[in-house]
C-alpha cells in the first residue's frame, strides 16, 4: 500500500455511525462556537461581570474545543498530513487551555459561590429589617396614640372630663367595643362603676374589692386578661348570650396629696386603685396584642397622673378659697379693731379734754381762792380740795398717758436740750420737799456728761422726778443719792440686764441714772411686779403713801421708748433700795444751733432783716419811751444811742466822725421839739445824701402833725407805740429808699 | 409723787391766770406783749426794767400832777404836758387803762375843768395803782417760778 497514514474507512454499515458522529461533531462545534459568542454578547450587555479575562480563557477553551471537533470533521475521510498536523496542534492547544482553565476554575468557583452566600445573607437581613420596621412602625403608632391620648387627657383638669376622654380615646384608638372604669367607693371596700363608654346605664353596679379577679388586677401594674364572665366585665345587662370579645383589665393608681410625705412612699396596701376594663368587639376575631396592652398600661399611668393633678388642683382651689375667706374675715376683724381703737382714741381725746377742763378750772379757782381771805378752817378745806384735785389731775394724766403709751400712739418729742440744766431743775424741785421730810438730796453729775443732749427732755425729767419722788416718798429719814453718768455699753452686758443689748455708736450715748435711798426697801420677790400697772408693794403702802401705782409703769414705758432699761435693786425690807435706769440720748450735731429751748418765738421776716450795726439815734424826753424804743431797735440789731433832748441830739450829730444813719425824733418835746431838730439838721447838712434819715415819733393820730412832719423834711412818721414788725418794715423801706436816693 | 412739781405747776397756773385776767380786763394791751417779745436771753430783764422805770416815772408824774392841781391858778398847759408824758409812758408800757385815763384827763384839761381834772386824777391814780400792784404780783410770781426751777410759760 501507499505511505498514507490515513485511515480509509469504507462506507459500510459503519457509515451510519460515521455519519452520526460527523453530524454530532458538526453541531458540537457549532454549539461550541456559539457559546462564547453568547457569553460575550451577554457579558457585554451586563456591566458587572468581574472576571473578563476568565471569560476570555473560557472562550478560548471553548473555541479550541469547537475547533477540534470541527477539524475532526475532516478526519472522517482521507485527509492529508496537514490536516493531521493542524488537528494535532489544535488538540494540543485545546489541552493546554483546558488544563489552564480547569486550574483557574479552582480559584474562581469558591468566589462565585461566596457571592451567592452573601446574596442569601443580605436577603435574610432585608427580611429581618422589614420585620423590625414593622415593629417600629407599630410602636410609633402606639406612641402617637398614647401622646394623643395623653394630650387629650391632660388638656383638662376636670376629673370627669379626664376619665371620659380616656375612655373615648381608648375606644377609638383600639377600636374597642366597650370600655369602663370602676372607682373605689368612699368606704374603700367596693368598686363602683363610674364611667362607661358606650352603654350608659344609671344603675350603679358594685363589685366587692375582695373578688379574686380584682385582686389579680390590682396586684400587678400590667394589663391582664380577665374572663368575660367576671363581674367586672359584666358591664351591660345580660340580654341573651352575647359572646363578648377578649377582655382586659388594668389598675389605675389613685394618688392623693396626703400620700406624698417626705421620703415616705405609702405602702402598697394603703394605695387605692381604680379599675379600667376594656373589651374588644365580639364579632371580630381579634386578640389583644402586646403593644396594645402596653398602650393600655401607659394610658392607665397617664390617667393616674392626670387625676392626681386634678386632685391637687381641687385641693389648691379649695385652699385658696379658704384663704380668701379667712382673708376677708381677717380684714373685717382688723377693720373692726381699727374702728374700736379709733373710737377709743376719740373717746380718750374727748374725755381728756372734757375731764381736764373742769379739773383745771377746779385747780385754778381753788388756788385763787387760797389767795383770798379765809378763815383757818376754810383755808384747810381749800387746801384739801386743792390737794385732792391735784391728785386727781395727776391720776387722769397718768391713765391717759399710759393708755397712749400702750397702744404705741405716744411719740417722744425729740429735741436738743440742756442735760445739766434739767438735772439742776430736778434738784431744785426735789430739794424743798425733801428738806421738809429732813431728807438730804445730793446730786452728782459725772464730769464727762455732755452739756447738751438730744431727746425728750420733758419725759426724761418725768422719769427722774418719778424715781426720785418714789425715793423721797418711801424714805422716812436718811439721804437720797442721785448720780448720773455716761454708761459704756460693755459695762452693761451683765446678768442683771439680760434682755438689754446696747449698741455703741457715734451719734448717741447712754445715760445711767442711779437713785439710792435709805428708806423702806423692797422685798426682792416683789421687784418684778412693781413695774406692773396699779401695783404697789402692798396694800398698806397704798394706804399710807397714796399714789396710783402707775408711776413706775409709765416710767418703764418711757424708758423703753428711749431704748433703755430700768430696774430696781434692794437688799430687803428696811435696807433701802436703788433705782437704776439707762436711756439712750442723742449727741447734738454741733452744726445745728437752732434747736435751743426758746422761750419766746421770733417772728421771722425774710427781707431786709439785716439791720445789724445800723447806727441810729433816738431822741425822746420820756424815759420809758426811750427805753422801749431802744429795746425795739436793739432787737432789730441796730446800734442804738439815746438822748433825751433835741439839744443833745444836735450835739451828737455835730460831733466829728458821727455816722448815724437814722434819727428817731419824738415830736413833742419841751424846749426843742422834733420839728425844730429836723429844721436844724436840714441847715447843718444841706446835702441829702450826707444827711441821716429822719423818722418822727408821735402819739397823735391827726393828719396835720403828719403833714407837718413831712413838710419839715422827715422821711417817715411813726405812731407811738411802735410794733416790732412796723419798725422793721419802716426801716427796710427807708433804707431801700435811702439807697435809691444815694445811688442817683 | 409729783407733788413738788405740782407746786411749780400751781405757780405757773397762777401766773397764767393773772396774765389772762390782766389782758382780759384791759389792764394791759398788745404793747405789753411787744415788750415781752423784746425780752430774750441777751436781754432777760427788759420788761421788769422798763416797768420799774415806768413806776418811778409815774410816781413822780402823779406827784407832780397832784401838786399842780393844788396850785392856784392851775397851769393847764403844764398839766397837759405832764399828762402827755404819762400817757406816753403808759402807752409805751401797755398800761391800757391808765392810758385811757390820761386821755380822759387831757379832755378835762382842754376844757380847763378843774373838778373834772381832780376826779380824773383820782381815777388815773386808781388805775395806776391797780395795774402797778398787779404787775408787781406778776413779777413776784415769775421770780418764784424761776427760783423753783420752773420755766416761764410761752407767750401766746
Amino acid at each position: 500500500m501507499d505511505l498514507c497514514n490515513c485511515i480509509d474507512p469504507p462506507w459500510s454499515a459503519d457509515d451510519l455511525l460515521m455519519k452520526y458522529q460527523y453530524i454530532s461533531d458538526f453541531f458540537i462545534a457549532l454549539a461550541y462556537f456559539s457559546i462564547p459568542l453568547e457569553l460575550i454578547y451577554f457579558v457585554k450587555k451586563s456591566a458587572v461581570f468581574p472576571y473578563r479575562w476568565v471569560l476570555v480563557q473560557f472562550g478560548a477553551f471553548i473555541v479550541l474545543c469547537g475547533a477540534t471537533h470541527l477539524i475532526n470533521l475532516w478526519t472522517f475521510s482521507m485527509h492529508s498530513k496537514t490536516v493531521a498536523v493542524v488537528m494535532t496542534i489544535a488538540k494540543v492547544c485545546t489541552a493546554v487551555v483546558s488544563c489552564a482553565t480547569a486550574l483557574m476554575l479552582v480559584h474562581i468557583i469558591p468566589d462565585l459561590l461566596s457571592v451567592k452566600t452573601r446574596e442569601l445573607f443580605l436577603k435574610n437581613k432585608a427580611a429581618e429589617l422589614d420585620r423590625e420596621m414593622g415593629i417600629i412602625r407599630t410602636q410609633e403608632e402606639t406612641g402617637r396614640h398614647v401622646r394623643m391620648l395623653t394630650h387629650e387627657i391632660r388638656s383638662t383638669l376636670d376629673r370627669h372630663t379626664i376619665l371620659n376622654t380616656t375612655l373615648v380615646e381608648l375606644g377609638r384608638t383600639l377600636a374597642l367595643e366597650e370600655c369602663a372604669l370602676w372607682m373605689p367607693t368612699r368606704t374603700g371596700l367596693e368598686l363602683q362603676l363610674s364611667h362607661v363608654l358606650c352603654h350608659q346605664n344609671h344603675v350603679p353596679y358594685t363589685v366587692t374589692i375582695k373578688h379574686p379577679n380584682v385582686n389579680q388586677v390590682f396586684s400587678t401594674n400590667r394589663a391582664i386578661g380577665i374572663p368575660p364572665t367576671s363581674p367586672i366585665a359584666m358591664i351591660r345587662p345580660r340580654s341573651g348570650k352575647i359572646m363578648t370579645g377578649d377582655v382586659v383589665a388594668v389598675r389605675v393608681p389613685l394618688l392623693h396629696l396626703s400620700n406624698f410625705h417626705m421620703n415616705d412612699w405609702p405602702e402598697p396596701s394603703k394605695r387605692q386603685y381604680a379599675l379600667m376594663v376594656l373589651m374588644l368587639p365580639s364579632d371580630s376575631a381579634r386578640r389583644w396584642h402586646l403593644h396594645e396592652l402596653e398602650l393600655v398600661e401607659v394610658v392607665a399611668d397617664q390617667v393616674a397622673v392626670a387625676l392626681s393633678h386634678a386632685a391637687i388642683l381641687e385641693e389648691s382651689m379649695r385652699a385658696r378659697d379658704l384663704l380668701m375667706e379667712q382673708n376677708v374675715a381677717l380684714d373685717l376683724a382688723r377693720q373692726e379693731a381699727e374702728t374700736a381703737i379709733r373710737a377709743r382714741n376719740d373717746f380718750l381725746a374727748v374725755m381728756n379734754h372734757e375731764m381736764r377742763t373742769p379739773m383745771h378750772a377746779i385747780i385754778a379757782l381753788s388756788s385763787l381762792l387760797q389767795e383770798t381771805d379765809l378763815t383757818p378752817e376754810q383755808r384747810s378745806m381749800v387746801e384739801t380740795i386743792l390737794k385732792s384735785s391735784n391728785l386727781l389731775a395727776t391720776l387722769m394724766n397718768d391713765v391717759l398717758d399710759l393708755s397712749r403709751l400702750e397702744d404705741g400712739s405716744l411719740e417722744l418729742n425729740i429735741r436738743k436740750f440742756n442735760l445739766l440744766a434739767m438735772f439742776r431743775e430736778v434738784h431744785n424741785l426735789v430739794k424743798p420737799i425733801a428738806s421738809v421730810k429732813r431728807l438730804s438730796v445730793s446730786m452728782t453729775l459725772a464730769p464727762d456728761l455732755p452739756q447738751y443732749a438730744v431727746g425728750d427732755d420733758k419725759r426724761l425729767m418725768q422719769i427722774v422726778l418719778n424715781v426720785v419722788g418714789n425715793a423721797v416718798k418711801f424714805s422716812r429719814e436718811g439721804s437720797i443719792l442721785v448720780t448720773a453718768q455716761l454708761e459704756r455699753p460693755e459695762a452693761l452686758r451683765d446678768s442683771r440686764v439680760p434682755d438689754f443689748y446696747p449698741v455703741q455708736g457715734d451719734f448717741h450715748f447712754y445715760l445711767r441714772v442711779q437713785v439710792k435711798d435709805s428708806g423702806l426697801g423692797i422685798n426682792p420677790q416683789d421687784i418684778p411686779k412693781l413695774f406692773n400697772k396699779f401695783v404697789q408693794s402692798d396694800v398698806m403702802t397704798t394706804r399710807n403713801y397714796g399714789g396710783t401705782g402707775l408711776g413706775l409703769a409709765i416710767c418703764k414705758r418711757f424708758v423703753n421708748l428711749m431704748e433703755g432699761h430700768i430696774w430696781l435693786e434692794s437688799e430687803g425690807l428696811g435696807k433701802g433700795s436703788t433705782a437704776i435706769f439707762i436711756v439712750k440720748l442723742g449727741i447734738p450735731d454741733p452744726r445745728n444751733e437752732l434747736d435751743h429751748q426758746i422761750a419766746f418765738p421770733i417772728q421771722s421776716n425774710s427781707n431786709h432783716t439785716d439791720f445789724s450795726g445800723l447806727k441810729v439815734l433816738v431822741t425822746d424826753d420820756n424815759g420809758v419811751n426811750r427805753m422801749v424804743t431802744r429795746g425795739l431797735l436793739a432787737r432789730l440789731g441796730c446800734d442804738v444811742t439815746v438822748v433825751s433832748s433835741g439839744r443833745e441830739c444836735l450835739q451828737a450829730i455835730s460831733q466829728a466822725g458821727q455816722n448815724f444813719k437814722v434819727l428817731f425824733l419824738d415830736v413833742c418835746m419841751p424846749e426843742m421839739d422834733g420839728f425844730a431838730v429836723a429844721a436844724h439838721i436840714q441847715e447843718m447838712i444841706p446835702h441829702q445824701h450826707e444827711r441821716p434819715l429822719l423818722v418822727a415819733l408821735t402819739g397823735s393820730t391827726d393828719k396835720a402833725t403828719r403833714e407837718n412832719c413831712f413838710k419839715v423834711g422827715m422821711d417817715d412818721v411813726l405812731l407811738k407805740p411802735v410794733a416790732l414788725e412796723k419798725m422793721r418794715s419802716v426801716l427796710a423801706k427807708l433804707l431801700e429808699h435811702g439807697s435809691q436816693c444815694k445811688s442817683r | 409723787m409729783l407733788n413738788f412739781a405740782m407746786d411749780v405747776l400751781r405757780l405757773q397756773q397762777q401766773h397764767s391766770q393773772l396774765t389772762y385776767s390782766l389782758f382780759n380786763e384791759g389792764f394791759l394791751d398788745e404793747q405789753f406783749t411787744q415788750l415781752q417779745q423784746l425780752q430774750d436771753e441777751s436781754n432777760p430783764d427788759f420788761v421788769s426794767e422798763v416797768v420799774a422805770l415806768f413806776f418811778d416815772d409815774s410816781d413822780r408824774l402823779l406827784e407832780n400832777l397832784g401838786k399842780a392841781l393844788e396850785k392856784e391858778p392851775i397851769d393847764y398847759k403844764k398839766l397837759d404836758a405832764h399828762v402827755h408824758q404819762f400817757k406816753g409812758s403808759s402807752s409805751s408800757v401797755g398800761a391800757h387803762r391808765v392810758k385811757n385815763a390820761c386821755i380822759a384827763f387831757r379832755a378835762y384839761c382842754d376844757e380847763n375843768d378843774r373838778a373834772g381834772c381832780i376826779q380824773c386824777l383820782q381815777h388815773m391814780k386808781h388805775e395806776y395803782y391797780l395795774v402797778k400792784s398787779k404787775l408787781q404780783e406778776l413779777f413776784h410770781l415769775e421770780e418764784e417760778i424761776l427760783s423753783a426751777g420752773g420755766t416761764l410759760p410761752l407767750i401766746e
